[in-house]
């Protein structure tokens, strides 16, 4: 059983079903990725694991917990992580500051997790005293991304994070995402940018239209020709 | 249908039994500032209901109504007139010639330049303005000051000056829309409020125009005097016929006549305002107040049309403080408060359902009663709390003193009450 | 020389020092109010009420205070009455908000429904304060009355100009510093403060922090309450006790709380002056001014007044009008409504 899974997913906003039947799973210290042309349900998907989506069938499971009743403050309680895809910083904060609004529900000293942070995304320590809405965009997903570590969450789930970033940024971003990963989160992202981020993957969802359309390793995804040929153009 | 008559009905019944109780001239009182408030909220349910605009301003408009009757029924003082009618008059122009220059150097200028300009002309046009206005009034307030002091009306019928107050209302909003509803709604809300303290502070003020704080007194009536009714020998018929005083009676008889005229208007303004809101103007309304984002995207212009309801909207405010003025038989600037003016209204509308004309006509009716007869409730129920009390002490002293602001608290109260558990108001606006 | 001295104390007696009071009396109240837009996004129209009623109950306790003979020597008792003043207004707010407020937070109502709520939660309040006190003055100033004192001043300068300054004006200024300061290090300094920065800032965010909404509502209206009650008794101390002139400073509250950029607290301060400065000086009468500046002879005639006492809200409301249509945002860039 995986680490987080959010098994046979069924649900929307009221009214029509967006998910129908959708798996998405990840374990500890993995990526995975969910892709697939717009309008799928990636998004959905994601908000559906993270509680932000009321499901008609299906539960999710955190450490084989069903956490399916959780509200998403809850689920940050006890360990997840969420990243969303806009307004993902306190623009009129400093980047310190979210940090630490990112740590609030610890009552530990969050010290060393805020120096691994910096550590980790080295410009944040430069910019710490900035308000974080003075940061270019590259830089806020990196104050985004390293509010939600604050937590020490188990699992990081990240909503599009390199839309509107530079091809470079985005590459350094993954790389990041593969340094987070390699201490043992779990992780899981929606991604516009599939051949890529099925580069870095080790898992892959292809959604189409709220359904599993091919779930396979990052790798054999790319290597499959209908993947290539339908979602990763050509 | 038949849960608005029987509303209605009960709220008929009610005033029959103020009638009956306490006597017909509280009745006839109370109904006649009913009709009036029922005009007022119509106004201010054209603005809201129809297309969302918060107007926190009612007072200023209705006091911008009285002053429009004032100044039409009352007769002019030549005195005054060749005192410094002539300098208020040049004032009045050029103040209008700074307007236009402004308007004219802002539109030719750029930048700088642009700024500089305005500042120059209206400091100068400052400067002009008080160089004939200061002398002007002072010759105009020096004119048997304890008597007149001020230039007078135009010695017209006062039902004139309804029209008058509704079409000077108009102006004002006019004006106040041109700057104010560009703002969104929070803003527009207390820039309303703003300028109807402003417009109160005028007409407290500039006693050449209003005599201030002095008051008019003695406002033209549409309607007979009691003690000429009491003179006629018809009157006297009648009244013996119908077993009555005719002190007593004819109050009674003036009142209704009042009463009478304003559910003329008030019947005159509502089929008017329903027609409206069941035109494809009044259905643009609410699709603009129910999405203006999508209205102006189907190419509707937006403001346009919020200055349009909000001047009519103005109107009818104005012509409803002209109807107070005139009931009331004198203008007196000091006592426009905006609890009683605009909030009040407010209290109105919402509780008779936001969007809806008949809603708004009861909620009128209903608050308005509440309002009046709260304080002779309120001094019951002080008289109760006391009664348990020692005779004369301290606080059952105090008690009888705070008895008439209970009411303050009670329309709170309701308001709160209405627009949690019935947030639609008594007679919600019907989904179409 | 003498005459340029003369002049600068006359201005300074006239304009410099009632300026401050106000301009700090204002700059609390609109910091009271900006926090609630910040934090419960909505206008509240109440809140001059609150200003009356946070001083009403400061009045009692003023009076018992006098009545049992504890005062506190040169300053007003008032000061030592504050705190209870401010607990029975944080009483009222939270009341208020658990009763009305909360209820549409639930719903996620649009604010033009909050301000409506606020104008019934403003008849009931304004119908308590009246209940309880009645509409008329009170005053429940004591202490030392004068710093400096006109008088005093001219004898030790040798000027014809006198320079006064009340005990409650100096005062003013002092508690508004203490609790700018006091406000600006709870803002930036503590955990909640800095929660409440970041819930206004971006509530979903916040909430996906796991920030506590309902305790940074609770601390919202306990602050804006408690703002609202200090500036309401720094006006009664200063002017007198009245409730209705309350609700008239709703109007400069605003403009200073938008002029200087709703949800901003630096914004409502500069604005708190901004518009105390601005009446003060556009209807404050220049003739004595002038007459020590001109040449012999060159003394005007009038009173050279700009505007007459009675249009000062005139004044706030034409910079309010001006800068939301030049500057919507405000002077610091606070939000738009």
């Amino acid at each position: 059983m995986a680490f987080l899974i959010g098994e046979a997913m069924t649900g929307g906003y009221g009214g029509a079903d967006i998910l129908h039947d959708c798996t998405i799973s990840v374990e500890k210290g993995q990526i995975a990725v969910i892709v697939g042309p717009n309008g799928a349900g990636k998004s959905t998907a994601m908000k559906a694991v993270f509680g932000m989506l009321g499901l008609r069938q299906g539960r999710v499971l955190l450490d084989g917990r069903d956490i399916t009743a959780l509200s998403p403050q809850d689920r940050v309680a006890a360990g997840m992580g969420f990243v969303p895809q806009n307004a993902n910083v306190f623009t009129s904060l400093t980047v310190r500051e979210n940090l630490e609004m990112g740590a609030y529900l610890r009552q530990d000293d969050y010290s060393i997790t805020m120096e691994q942070v910096f550590d980790l995304f080295p410009i944040l320590q430069e910019k710490a005293a900035q308000p974080a809405g003075e940061l270019s965009g590259g830089q806020r997903q990196q104050v985004a991304v390293g509010r939600a570590l604050m937590t020490q969450p188990s699992v990081l789930m990240l909503d599009e994070p390199t839309a509107g970033v530079s091809p470079i940024v985005m590459d350094e971003l993954f790389d990041r995402i593969l340094e987070v990963a390699a201490t043992g989160i779990a992780i899981l992202m929606v991604e516009q940018n599939a051949k890529q981020a099925l580069n870095i993957a080790d898992r892959g969802f292809v959604l189409v239209q709220g359904r599993n359309r091919f779930t396979d390793t990052g790798q054999a995804l790319l290597a499959d020709p209908e993947v290539r040929a339908s979602f990763l153009g050509g | 249908m038949i849960r608005n008559g029987l509303l209605f009905a009960a709220m008929a019944a009610a005033l029959i039994l103020v009638g009956l109780f306490q006597s017909w001239n509280v009745a006839l009182a109370i109904l006649n500032l009913q009709l009036i408030s029922a005009v007022m909220a119509l106004g201010t349910n054209m603005q809201w209901g129809y297309a969302g605009l918060i107007n926190v301003g009612i007072m200023g408009f209705a006091a911008v109504g009285g002053i429009a009757a004032v100044l039409v029924s009352m007769p002019p003082v030549p005195e005054a007139w060749r005192a410094g009618g002539a300098g208020v008059l040049l004032a009045g122009l050029a103040l209008a010639a700074t307007v236009a220059v402004t308007v004219l150097a802002r539109s030719r200028l750029e930048g700088r330049a642009k700024m500089l300009a305005t500042l120059l002309v209206v400091a100068v046009g400052y400067f002009v303005i008080r160089r004939f206005y200061d002398p002007a009034v002072d010759a105009i307030e020096a004119v048997d000051s304890a008597r007149t002091g001020y230039l007078g009306g135009l010695g017209l019928p006062i039902l004139l000056g309804w029209l008058a107050g509704g079409v000077a209302a108009a102006g004002v909003a006019w004006v106040i829309g041109k700057v104010a509803l560009g703002l969104r709604s929070d803003y527009l809300a207390i820039a309303t409020l703003g300028i109807s303290e402003i417009i109160i502070a005028i007409l407290k003020n500039e006693d050449w125009l209003s005599r201030g704080v002095k008051n008019v007194t003695g406002l033209p009536r549409p309607v007979p005097y009691e003690v000429q009714l009491q003179r006629e020998a018809w009157f006297q018929d009648l009244a013996a016929r119908w077993g009555q005083q005719p002190e007593l009676f004819s109050g009674v008889t003036v009142k209704a006549l009042y009463a009478v005229l304003f559910l003329i208007v008030l019947l005159a303004v509502y089929a008017l305002a329903q027609r409206a809101l069941a035109s494809p103007w009044g259905r643009m309304m609410r699709a603009i107040r129910d999405n203006r984002d999508a209205a102006a995207a189907m190419g509707k212009n937006v403001k346009r049309r919020h200055l349009q309801v909000f001047v009519l909207g103005s109107a009818v405010v104005g012509i409803g403080g002209a109807m107070l003025t005139t009931l009331d038989g004198q203008f007196t600037p000091g006592s426009y408060q905006p609890l009683r003016y605009t909030f009040l209204i407010w209290v109105m509308v919402i509780v008779g359902g936001s969007g809806n004309n008949t809603g708004s006509i009861l909620g009128a009716f209903v608050v308005w009663f509440v309002w009046v007869e709260a304080e002779p409730a309120g001094i019951l129920l002080m008289e109760a709390v006391s009664a348990v009390l020692p005779r004369g002490s301290a606080l059952s002293a105090q008690l009888m003193d705070a008895a008439p602001h209970l009411r303050l608290f009670l329309m709170g109260l309701i308001l709160l009450v209405v627009l949690r558990f019935s947030p639609r108001g008594l007679i919600p606006e019907p989904r179409r | 020389m003498t005459d340029v001295l003369n002049a600068l104390v006359l201005f300074a007696n006239f304009v410099l020092v009632p300026g401050v009071a106000y301009g700090a009396q204002l700059a609390l109240g609109a910091l009271g109010l900006t926090m609630i837009y910040a934090v419960l996004r909505f206008t509240n129209i109440a809140y001059g009420d609150t200003m009356a009623f946070g001083a009403m109950c400061t009045v009692f306790a003023t009076w018992w205070l006098q009545a049992a003979g504890i005062t506190i020597g040169p300053l007003p008792t008032a000061l030592l009455a504050l705190p209870a003043g401010i607990v029975g207004a944080v009483l009222l707010c939270l009341l208020f908000d658990r009763t009305v407020y909360r209820f549409y937070r639930r719903q996620k109502a649009p604010p033009v429904v909050f301000l409506i709520a606020s104008i019934g939660v403003m008849f009931m309040t304004n119908g308590l304060v009246r209940l309880i006190i009645g509409p008329d003055d009170r005053r429940f100033a004591d202490g030392g009355r004068f710093i400096v004192q006109a008088r005093e001043f001219k004898e030790m300068t040798g000027l014809a100009e006198g320079l006064a300054v009340r005990s409650t004006q100096a005062l003013t200024l002092a508690v508004a510093v203490v609790v700018v300061i006091a406000l600006f290090w709870f803002l930036n300094r503590t955990r909640m403060g800095k929660a409440m920065r970041a819930y206004s800032d971006n509530e979903d965010l916040a909430l996906l922090s796991g920030i506590n909404p309902d305790r940074v509502v609770f601390w919202a209206w306990v602050i804006a309450a408690g703002l609202a009650t200090v500036a309401g008794v720094l006006y009664g101390l200063d002017k007198s006790f009245k409730p209705f002139t309350y609700f008239q400073l709703l109007l400069p509250i605003f403009a200073a709380a938008i002029v200087g950029g709703i949800g901003n607290p630096v914004g409502a301060i500069a604005g708190g002056f901004l518009i105390a400065f601005s009446e003060v000086t556009v209807t404050y009468a220049y003739k004595r001014f002038l007459s020590y500046l001109a040449p012999d002879g060159w003394a005007p005639d009038g009173l050279v007044q700009l505007l007459s006492t009675d249009y000062k809200f005139a004044v706030s409301f034409v910079i309010l009008v001006v800068v939301l249509l030049f500057r919507p945002t405000g002077l610091f860039r606070g939000r738009v409504i």
